[in-house]
């Protein structure tokens, strides 16, 4: 009964996706976003934009008030406003999966014998780019204001690495709103209620210790002032502390939780 | 052409085994209990008015939708069980184009193909293969956005034919398409079958499963409410059927008791247009029924036969008409397929 030989199926029918089958299928959906993403090039705009707006408004309204002058502020505001930026880049990530997953082409990826991770991990990694433009373009900025960091190139590559690597893993977090949510503009609002408070309420802008208690025991238990103290760290110091290893175990912890989450409302939305 | 198309999967009799399928949307049924078998190496016409749960039915058995309850098999692998190896034996054309409409027609079967496990080089030669085939070729490059209706069509049709697979589920491959278009999709439906494929399509048109399936199950409100040849379900309706009008809207009442009288079926009447419409079995009846009208004093104004609609197998075998909007898509389609 199960005996099927056809031409396409030469070798025996599993019920799975293995691995490595799994990974060369996101790799290709990765290669589908890249390809729409050159088609529209347009959509990069407000992704170059923020970097250069706010690396030159906060530094120049803070810098004063914080550091005594704009130069010295450059250290503290830079990693911050890294991390801010590329984060927030992150939620168009959960935005355009509502948008492409309302079309009808989703429905042929999900009638295709392939991995049920593959449409979003591609989609996602595909990001990653948006990611890297912001990265670059803040510390550009920061370089053209004056801004040397300690620590040296090499450590700032990996800074940047860092900064792509979390905020793909926090991506999955509003990855799993673009599936839940009914319209990419609902999306978008629970995106930004969350990015808000979480980016805000650490320590990107101002020392922590200038805050009333309350506020500092938030801020400090942020796990975004974590990545950007692991920033600090790396730029100006060169050196890679609990901070770093935090993070990277939160971005860990993060996607081992929300990738399954998401593919499985994934599957069950029709 | 030969490379193109899938051999029959030998071993297995049942391309399609679905028992007792429901699916239910809110306290709506929209599926309610669908049972249906296609053997391997056919054309199969699901035939049902829109809303009837044709696509609802489609989607569970491409394993896109999971059944409320019910099973189903393909080549007896469960849908909902072994829906990984149900995906590598299925091609599934929707009802609406599922290609991506920011891409090029080759950048769409290229990707399909890479995901389907193709080398670069071999994903890119499967491409010009099925634009060719398809006659897409010219507009391989184009955006998808200038492709008319059935360029779109026969795009997503050569979409899911990029891996050969056995089985081949059409949603209403011909809606929408002119009667040219449509009669080259039929082509192209007939050459997958005699390459070993095996076909399941849905439509509102009874010409259309006529013309192409081996079997029809109708489809109403969610059920199957009768299942055969075409030449089984005409045989229900009347091979054609005949069409009155008459002069005076006073005599419409008894015309009709005389229609039912003499040949022996129920009618449709519609009073607006003074016209009788019935079931015409045999010819030779008519000729006792024009005498009856003579008799009674009935004037006609028009007389005419026509093939059999949708309607008028859905009257037959559902007591009900179909609702309005279908019915005049439906009979639109015999005036099409006839010219
Ligand atoms: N996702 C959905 N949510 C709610 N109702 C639906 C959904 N899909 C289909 N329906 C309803 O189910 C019924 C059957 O729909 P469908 O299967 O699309 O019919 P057909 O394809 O025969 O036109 C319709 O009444 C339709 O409104
Ligand atoms: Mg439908």
């Amino acid at each position: 009964m199960k005996n099927i030989s056809n031409l396409t199926v030469g070798r025996e029918l599993k019920n799975r996706a293995s691995v490595g089958q799994a990974v060369h299928h996101s790799l290709v959906m990765a290669y589908r976003s890249l390809l729409k993403m050159r088609r529209t090039p347009e959509q990069f705009f407000d992704v170059m934009l923020q970097p250069i707006l706010f690396t030159l408004m906060f530094t120049y309204i803070f810098g004063g008030a914080i550091s005594g002058n704009v130069h010295n502020y450059l250290p503290i505001i830079i990693p911050g406003i890294l991390v801010q930026t590329v984060i927030g880049t992150s939620v168009i990530s959960g935005v355009q999966l509502r948008e492409d997953m309302d079309k009808g082409v989703f429905d042929r990826f999900k009638s295709l014998p392939i991995a049920r991770i593959a449409a979003l991990a591609g989609a996602l990694l595909a990001d990653t780019v948006r990611y890297t433009i912001a990265t670059t373009l803040t510390f550009l900025m920061g370089y053209l204001m004056g801004y040397r960091p300690d620590g040296g190139l090499g450590h700032v590559v990996i800074a940047a690495l860092f900064v792509i690597g979390c905020s793909w893993a926090i991506s999955w977090i509003f990855a799993f709103f673009g599936v839940v949510g009914r319209t990419a503009s609902s999306v978008q609002g629970i995106s930004m209620l969350i990015l808000f408070p979480l980016t805000f309420l650490s320590n990107a802008f101002v020392p922590v210790e200038t805050m009333p208690d309350w506020l500092q025991w938030l801020a400090k238990i942020n796990p975004v002032s974590h990545m950007i103290t692991a920033v600090r760290d790396l730029t100006n110091a060169g050196t890679m502390g609990q901070d770093f290893a935090l993070s990277l175990i939160g971005a860990a912890v993060i996607v081992a939780i929300f990738a399954p989450l998401t593919v499985r409302v994934y599957m069950r939305r029709a | 052409m030969k490379r193109l198309y899938q051999t029959v999967p030998t071993g297995c009799d049942w391309a399609v085994e679905a028992q007792g399928l429901v699916k239910t949307f809110g306290d709506h049924r929209a599926v309610d209990g669908v049972h249906l078998k296609v053997r391997t190496g056919t054309i199969y016409a699901v035939l049902g008015p829109n809303g009837a749960g044709k696509t609802t039915t489609i989607r569970m058995l491409t394993t896109l939708l999971r059944p409320d309850d019910g099973s189903a098999r393909i080549f007896g692998y469960d849908v909902v069980k072994e829906s990984h190896i149900v995906r590598q034996l299925i091609g599934v054309t929707g009802q609406y184009a599922s290609v991506d409409e920011s891409l090029s027609a080759i950048e769409n079967l290229v990707i399909f193909s890479r995901l389907l496990g193709m080398g670069r080089k071999e994903a890119r030669q499967r491409a010009e293969e099925l634009l060719e085939e398809f006659s897409l070729t010219e507009a391989a490059n184009r955006p998808l956005k200038n492709f008319s209706g059935g360029m779109r069509r026969r795009l997503d049709l050569a979409a899911s034919l990029i891996a050969q697979p056995p089985l081949i589920f059409l949603d209403e491959p011909t809606t929408g398409l002119d009667p040219r278009t449509r009669n080259q999709m039929w082509e192209t439906i007939r050459k997958l079958v005699n390459h070993g494929s095996t076909v399941l399509l849905t439509t509102q048109y009874l010409q259309e499963a006529d013309e192409l399936a081996d079997r029809i199950a109708v489809i109403d409100r969610g059920k199957v409410v009768a299942e055969g040849t075409a030449d089984e379900l005409k045989a229900s309706v009347g091979n054609s059927s005949l069409q009155l009008k008459i002069q005076h809207s006073y005599d419409m009442e008894r015309a009709r008791q005389i229609v039912e009288q003499v040949l022996k079926v129920r009618s449709n009447t519609s009073t607006e247009t003074g016209r009788i419409t019935a079931p015409m079995t045999e010819a030779d009846r008519v000729t006792d029924l024009l005498i009856a009208l003579r008799e009674a004093g009935i004037h006609l104004a028009e007389l005419s036969v026509q093939k059999p609609t949708l309607d008028e197998v859905f009257l037959t075998i559902t007591g009900h008409g179909v609702k309005k909007d279908t019915a005049v898509d439906s009979s639109s389609a015999v005036e099409e397929v006839r010219v």
